[in-house]
């Protein structure tokens, strides 16, 4: 059992400030790293990797410094973004040399086991260089476990593989997170990290805006306000009607779009009443749209809660 | 020091399919242009001499160590396939050291053998000058393997400024700039070549030989381990 601590931990590049003052305790389970692209998740992930050195604050694996410290790898594989490998080998081959660099006593049987263990050997003896994404992702999973690692970091590993090679690809992390292993992986895709984490943290513009499990994330994104742009018969009445409830905090007379904003802050209710409010006054609903679903929007709501 | 794992995916990287072809141009037109010579009866010391230091020593050498010096890093890095290895319990200096050991073995099959083939086609034992100039050869090898592999870790532009260095530098400012020349290691290479000749025969280097093996030394060195130190903190390109 393993676990990784991010203290206080801040990098930046220049002038650009990528991950602010996080500070999150990683432990045995899967957990998702979620937030939008250009959050700050791969220089989390790398200052977690040991590829990055935090500017100031510490990432520690079990208490060990994990910056320059090359002797964690024997607890830790890593299942970078990117797509390059050593495309001139097999599978089989690149596996194995994996296993040889972590200095395994008996690379062949740890690679083989780890090919196994993806459903890859099939396709071993094949060149990397003409497998699909979604093979390559497999492999690199597969040269990521050859150690048995305690944990296992994985940068958007779901990026192109199509729906069967996910749920594949899902079932594998929970069989690891389930036998104890320390596994984060980081996605941009809300429902991705829900079906998969049990614990998620997610990330929005470099700091760290919320933590637990999917249940409270996702109350936390349906509690939110929630803008509508409604047009009615009676614009004004329904306004007047809809003011007169809890779940309103706000609305406008938008002349120009000849519409009603509203913004509600119980959303549940809200959207129970606004037919029945709508109704006993006698008034008909033209248009009801959310206007601010944009996944953004829903994070730096986040960001601020 | 040394990991066989590392070794072979350098070298299999490095011989892959189109570099090797490129690697075998060079050599096999020094012993081309050797056997034609020797083929009209054209060879004498002079000739071979100026072929092996003119043409071996001041291109064909820098220019295998370029190609091996910076192809044993510089595509990993750039791809970003390099992580495979820096995920390891490997140490940096291992890692280095592996690749330098390679890349000095291919500049030496692909260089200072050829040059040992041309000097004894073209003038056989004759004032020691191929054995002179084969040996001038392995140790010019080793130091830019050294220092290109330092350009490697350290630059995108790893080749076209090893490129530049090696015949802009040392051949172009070489000839015009005396103090240049001190600067070289082509000329490092070329005191020890002199050392070894005959004495009959018109080898000269701009620097004398202590002050030469200090600077090959020093080259080689401080360049593995500044490349040793680079990678340690080497960032991983494509990231935001």
């Amino acid at each position: 059992m393993s676990t990784i601590d991010i203290e206080h931990a801040s990098r930046w590049f220049g002038n650009v400030v990528a991950v602010n003052d996080v500070s999150v305790r990683i432990g045995p389970g899967v957990t998702g790293l979620l937030g939008p692209n250009g959050a700050g998740k791969s220089t989390l992930i790398n200052m977690m990797g040991g590829f990055l050195a935090p500017s100031v604050g510490t990432v520690t694996l079990d208490g060990e410094q994990i910056w320059r410290n090359e002797s964690i790898y024997r607890r830790m594989g890593i299942v970078p973004e990117r797509e390059a490998m050593y495309d001139f080998l097999t599978g089989r081959e690149f596996v194995l040399a994996n296993a040889e660099l972590h200095g395994l006593d008996d690379p062949g049987a740890a690679g083989a086991r780890a090919l196994a263990t993806v459903e890859m050997e099939y396709a071993a003896d094949r060149q990397i260089s003409t497998y699909s994404k979604g093979m390559r992702q497999r492999v690199k999973m597969a040269s990521a476990l050859v150690h048995e690692p305690s944990v296992l970091l994985l940068d958007e590993p779901f990026n192109g593989m199509d729906p069967r090679q996910r749920m594949q690809l899902m079932e594998l992390l929970r069989q690891m997170g389930a036998a104890g292993r320390t596994v984060l992986f980081s996605s941009h895709i809300l429902e991705e990290v829900e079906q998969l984490a049990a614990h998620i943290e997610v990330i929005v513009a470099g700091r760290h805006a919320a933590s637990g499990d999917f249940r409270r994330i996702r109350r936390l994104m349906t509690d939110r306000p929630h803008r509508y742009l409604i047009r009615s018969t009676d614009d004004r009445a329904l306004a007047a009607a809809l003011i007169a409830d809890d779940s309103t905090a706000g609305i406008e007379l938008d002349w120009s779009e000849k519409a009603l904003r509203v913004q509600a802050i119980d959303f549940g209710r809200f959207t129970r009443e606004l037919p029945r409010i709508a109704r006993s006054h006698d008034i008909r609903l033209l248009t009801v749209s959310p206007s601010d679903e944009s996944l953004e929007s829903v994070f730096s709501y986040l960001v601020s809660a | 020091m040394y990991d066989p794992t590392v070794a072979r995916l350098t070298y299999r990287a490095l011989l892959g399919r189109r570099r090797a072809l490129i690697l075998m141009v060079l050599p096999a037109l020094l012993l081309l242009i050797a056997t034609l010579v020797r083929v009209f009866d054209a060879s004498s010391d002079d000739v071979a001499t100026q072929l092996l230091s003119g043409f071996a020593l001041a291109t064909l050498v820098p220019l295998i160590g370029v190609i091996a010096g910076t192809g044993a890093i510089g595509p990993e890095i750039d791809d970003g396939s390099i992580v495979y290895l820096l995920s390891k319990p490997l140490k940096r200096s291992t890692i280095i050291c592996t690749k330098l050991f390679v890349a000095i073995g291919v500049t030496l099959l692909f260089s200072a053998l050829p040059v040992l083939l041309a000097g004894f086609i073209l003038v056989g034992a004759s004032q020691q000058i191929a054995v002179a100039f084969a040996i001038a050869a392995v140790v010019a090898s080793i130091a830019y393997c050294a220092l290109f592999l330092l350009l490697g870790t350290v630059s995108r532009n790893a080749v076209v400024i090893g490129l530049v260095y090696a015949l802009v530098w040392e051949a172009l400012f070489g000839s015009l700039v005396p103090g240049a020349r001190t600067l070289s290691v082509q000329q490092w290479a070329l005191a020890l070549a002199e050392k070894v000749t005959g004495s009959g025969v018109d080898v000269s280097s701009a620097v004398s030989l202590p002050t030469a093996a200090v600077l090959l030394v020093v080259v080689t060195v401080g360049g593995t381990w500044f490349a040793v130190d680079r990678l340690r903190v080497l960032k991983l390109a494509g990231e935001e």
